[in-house]
């Protein structure tokens, strides 16, 4: 089974007068290439993006990515699906950019050698080459958010969801890791205030208030977004 | 920037580089006790000129490691001024050379070791505790992002400061310690965020 459904889906976060509903009951079957969710700040785009490899559980209704439900299966799910957050700071957990990749690599490549070589072969498709010992710290923002986007992609997820990934970035870096997502062969889902990248999506998905205001054409939804704004 | 430099392994061909992780991670484990265990400023000394002359033969790139130490040496100097205060100058010398010495062998270790390689020799080490449910990848791991933490914490710290600074705090520890605090801990969720995310640690 392919594709994401989210099946009357509502997620509530407590506050200390009971809780708030960040996210209304919503259904929604993704099924299309590459998918965008355009809206305000806090509106809930992020939250729909989490919820789709388990980083955040629904309150109610269910989640199934592929045929498995994301609250029951999380684990198979994470492995299939791979996520990109907005800062490549908080992504890089290793002190250089081989051994970043290489964590990602631990489990399909058990064997110390092959794995430092698969990362650096990984390293050299994004365009790293060279780039294995330098610390993930001296990276600029378009080379971290290359170097995670190589470290999600480095474990083949058949799914790759992205929070934002090029809002810290210049026009440069932005238009390159657009196009790269863009470009994958796999399903993707990425959050953005990028209408230029959402435009180039297969399907918009408007999120306000914790609804899905508007789904579906690109430019019909983000002429509503821009009049609306 | 140089902080950057704490936790990083620097590629060479030293003995110290071709020596096993466990080995390394061993002889630190080893020498730190000896090192806490002997008393006297004499053997301190002797210990810091020791740990000193294995960070030079390791091939470090000296003055950007000195500077990135910067933070620590002068966390040492302070601890150095009080111990005077409260117990004498040879009690200082011992404990400041300690310290150091431990400060100069962990960085040796860092500075010659890549990161997988001690996760790998962490992770065989603990191997026999897997029978009483210990996890030896995910003490590994812990172990890697301790290592990882070091430059990123000293980066938080010199953003809140610069922060506080702009507002015209610079004088005020809570704007500082406050912003500083929840800024780490933040980070550490977002690790974990991330780790969760990647399918690592499941």
């Amino acid at each position: 089974m392919s594709g994401i459904r989210l099946e009357q889906v509502t997620v509530s976060v407590p506050t200390h007068d009971g809780e708030r509903r960040i996210l209304h009951e919503t259904s929604l079957e993704l099924t299309e290439h590459r998918v965008a969710l355009v809206g305000p700040n806090g509106s809930g785009k992020s939250t729909i993006a989490r919820l789709l490899n388990g980083l955040v559980r629904p309150s109610t209704g269910r989640v199934v990515v592929e045929g498995l439900d994301v609250a029951r299966d999380g684990r198979d799910v994470r492995r299939r699906v791979g996520f990109v957050f907005t800062d490549p700071a908080a992504q890089l957990v290793m002190p250089t950019a081989r051994e970043d990749v290489a964590l990602s690599l631990r489990r399909t490549h058990p064997d110390k050698a092959e794995r430092l070589a698969a990362a650096d072969r990984v390293l050299a498709d994004f365009g790293l080459d060279g780039f294995g010992d330098r610390s993930v710290h001296g990276l600029s923002g378009g080379e971290g958010q290359l170097l995670a986007l190589a470290g999600v992609l480095a474990t083949e997820p058949s799914i790759l969801v992205a929070d934002e990934p090029t809002t810290l970035l210049d026009l440069g870096n932005s238009r390159r890791i657009g196009d790269l997502l863009l470009g994958l062969e796999q399903q993707v889902v990425v959050v953005t205030h990028d209408l230029d990248l959402a435009a180039r999506c297969d399907r918009v998905l408007l999120v306000r208030d914790g609804r899905v205001e508007r789904d579906g054409d690109p430019s019909a939804v983000l002429d509503h977004y821009r009049a609306t704004a | 920037m140089s902080a950057q430099l704490l936790g990083l392994h620097q590629p060479g061909t030293t003995v110290l580089h071709r020596l096993p992780a466990g080995a390394k991670l061993l002889g630190l484990m080893v020498a730190s006790i000896v090192v806490v265990a002997a008393r006297g400023p004499v053997s301190a000394l002797v210990f810091v000129a020791v740990a000193a002359a294995l960070l030079v033969w390791s091939g470090a790139r000296l003055g950007l490691t000195l500077r990135a130490m910067r933070w620590l040496l002068l966390t040492a100097a302070v601890l150095g001024a009080w111990t005077v205060w409260q117990n004498g100058w040879p009690r200082a010398i011992e404990v400041v050379g300690d310290l150091v010495t431990l400060i100069l062998l962990a960085t040796t270790m860092t500075v010659t070791t890549p990161v997988d390689e001690v996760m790998d020799a962490v992770a065989r080490g603990l191997r026999p505790l897997r029978r009483v449910g210990v996890d030896p990848e995910a003490v590994a791991l812990a172990f890697s992002l301790m290592l990882r933490a070091i430059p990123t914490t000293i980066a938080l710290a010199e953003e809140s400061r610069d922060a506080a600074l702009a507002r015209g705090l610079e004088r005020s520890p809570r704007a500082r310690l406050i912003p500083f605090v929840v800024r780490v801990v933040a980070r550490a969720r977002d690790t974990g965020d991330a780790l969760h995310a990647r399918g690592i640690g499941d």
